[in-house]
């Protein structure tokens, strides 16, 4: 076998199979066949990615983390999700049964509609649409509502309080979000993602075009992971369900399987905008160096999800959270300014004469600013560092 | 394509007329969403991606979630019943016969061979319409939703209280 045919290996598999359906059943079975590894990879991912993260958090803070179910912990999120399934679905008596019901269905549902434009390897996806990106925010603004649906169904005071803190935080950085990723449909001209992720495939001396690789792409892709680690309520992020204030946010009437699938929603939001980073910014299934291209393509989205996900982790274990009116503050009076500077940053890229003066008057034009607005923004405000007292 | 369209249009006017009859607010709103959702999934059948995809974007991901904000900042999460039918019905009723019977005459009067063929706008030919030939409208929209931002931070931020 060819190096391409492995590549291809998924995509030759699918036409051999459609061979077999009669070809009026074929725009359902090629659907059906395109959407069930979705449903059934990235739900795995999860399952991953929670064993990965308890175990990478133990060591950031010292303990040891799940060790004892399977060899080293890894089995632990079947006993997890053999525990939420057993448990009792318990719903307040004063709840709002129908809403309360819809709300975590409407927010997996959300969470998985937007894998639909995805490349995760080379012609793997499952529709290429025309406005792509629109439809990944317009898909990601039904989360908002679905969260909405649990803090106020639940008929509490902390789930309320969950639920408004959330709504507000997701409206703020989608502002953000939006604006850090317009810099790459003004770059490429288009906002097909499987046409993004074309563009950044080439290579000149062995190294890619992606668009991390210039200074606005850099810009937007810190941009774009902030405002994504804001979006899927994570450290330091995580106010709308700071167990410490309010316990769990909007989701604290939830137990049993309703619990886990607001956790599965959670982390799939989180791997469908980090998915969404690595297509815009990192290069979607594109090799990193021009002699790796052999290695097949999904191998690469999946390793830069991977590596992701670990940052994720890593931030988490590492920032404390932030205050309500900080996290405001950051949204409204840094990023948004910063995110629109970068937008002219990308213009003047593409009108000026590729060059070293081009990296230096575009990386001027986005330090300058930056230090400029945090100088601006810390005046006034007494910061001093914070001493820590530790027993011995 | 007439199986589906009659599927949507019957979720779109289910949920129109839930929003109307449903007794709690936040029911209503969200059973208003559904039927946005619906008018939205209408447009993809036609073909529109772009207008359809905005209409998610703007009526689900703004208008629905100012709406349930606003009534969750002032009513609170108690259970408010209205009457369904409002004092002056018959009113509501002849406007809405009024609004069908010119719609339906509009729709009549139209030459029958003039049906169109689809035009095929794609979300490039609509940004380039955009930029080029409409940008002066593009220009003074954005001017105005500029100065409706500043003014709705300058009625937010806290007023100075005078030293006395």
């Amino acid at each position: 076998m060819t190096p391409d045919t492995i590549d291809q290996i998924f995509v030759i598999t699918k036409h051999w199979l459609l061979g077999y359906v009669p070809s009026a059943l074929q725009p359902i079975v090629s659907a059906i066949l395109s959407v069930v590894p979705i449903l059934v990879l990235f739900p795995l991912l999860f399952a991953i990615t929670t064993v990965l993260e308890r175990k990478g958090l133990g060591r950031i803070q010292n303990r040891y983390g799940p060790n004892r179910v399977g060899p080293y912990g890894f089995s632990q999120p079947i006993a997890d999700g053999i525990k939420s399934l057993t448990k009792e679905d318990v719903i307040p008596r004063s709840a709002d049964q129908v809403v309360h019901f819809l709300a975590p269905l409407l927010l997996v549902l959300a969470a998985f509609l937007g894998y639909a434009i995805l490349p995760i390897g080379r012609n793997m996806v499952i529709t290429n649409l025309n406005a792509g990106l629109l439809y990944f925010f317009a898909i990601g603004s039904m989360v908002e509502l679905a969260v909405f649906m649990a803090g106020w169904s639940s008929r509490s005071k902390y789930s309320l309080l969950g639920a408004m803190r959330a709504v507000a935080q997701m409206i703020s950085y989608e502002i953000p979000l939006v604006l850090a990723s317009v810099v790459i449909i003004m770059a490429t001209g288009s906002l097909s993602t499987v046409a993004i992720v074309e563009q950044q495939a080439h290579y000149t001396y062995s190294l890619p075009h992606w668009f991390v690789f210039t200074p606005w792409g850099f810009a937007g892709f810190l941009a774009f992971m902030v405002a994504a680690t804001a979006e899927s309520n994570r450290s330091p992020f995580d106010l709308p369900e700071g167990e410490s204030e309010i316990i769990a946010g909007y989701y604290i009437e939830y137990s049993g399987f309703k619990f886990a699938l607001f956790f599965l929603g959670e982390y799939l939001g989180m791997f469908a905008t980090s998915g969404l980073a690595i297509t815009l910014f990192l290069g979607g299934w594109s090799a990193p160096f021009s002699f790796l291209t052999w290695v097949p393509s999904y191998l690469w989205f999946f390793a830069k999800l991977l590596v992701l996900i670990c940052i994720f982790i890593w931030i988490r274990g590492t920032l404390p959270r932030l205050r309500q009116d900080q996290l405001m503050n950051l949204a409204w009076k840094f990023m948004l300014p910063m995110t629109l500077i970068n937008i002219f940053t990308a213009a003047l890229w593409h009108f000026m004469p590729a060059g070293i003066l081009r990296w230096l008057a575009c990386t001027a034009l986005l330090v300058i600013p930056c230090i400029a607005l945090s100088r601006g923004l810390k005046q006034g405000k007494k910061l001093q560092v914070r001493t820590y007292r530790f027993a011995e | 394509m007439t199986v589906i369209f009659l599927i949507l249009a019957a979720i779109t006017i289910a949920g129109t007329a839930a929003a109307m009859s449903l007794r709690s607010a936040i029911h209503c709103i969200l059973a208003l969403t559904i039927g946005l959702v619906g008018l939205a999934a209408l447009y993809l059948l036609l073909g529109a991606q772009f207008v359809g995809f905005t209409q998610i974007l703007v009526y689900v991901g703004a208008v629905a979630i100012l709406a349930v904000f606003a009534i969750m900042m002032t009513q609170g999460p108690g259970k408010t019943i209205q009457p369904i039918l409002s004092t002056n019905w018959p009113a509501g009723i002849l406007v809405a016969a009024a609004v069908f019977a010119i719609l339906a005459w509009a729709i009549r009067s139209t030459p029958a061979h003039s049906t169109p063929t689809q035009p095929d706008a794609t979300v490039n030919q609509i940004g380039a319409a955009l930029m080029h030939h409409y940008v002066l409208p593009l220009e003074i929209m954005g001017l105005l939703l500029t100065a409706a931002l500043i003014g709705a931070v300058i009625i937010a931020m806290p007023e100075k209280k005078e030293p006395q």
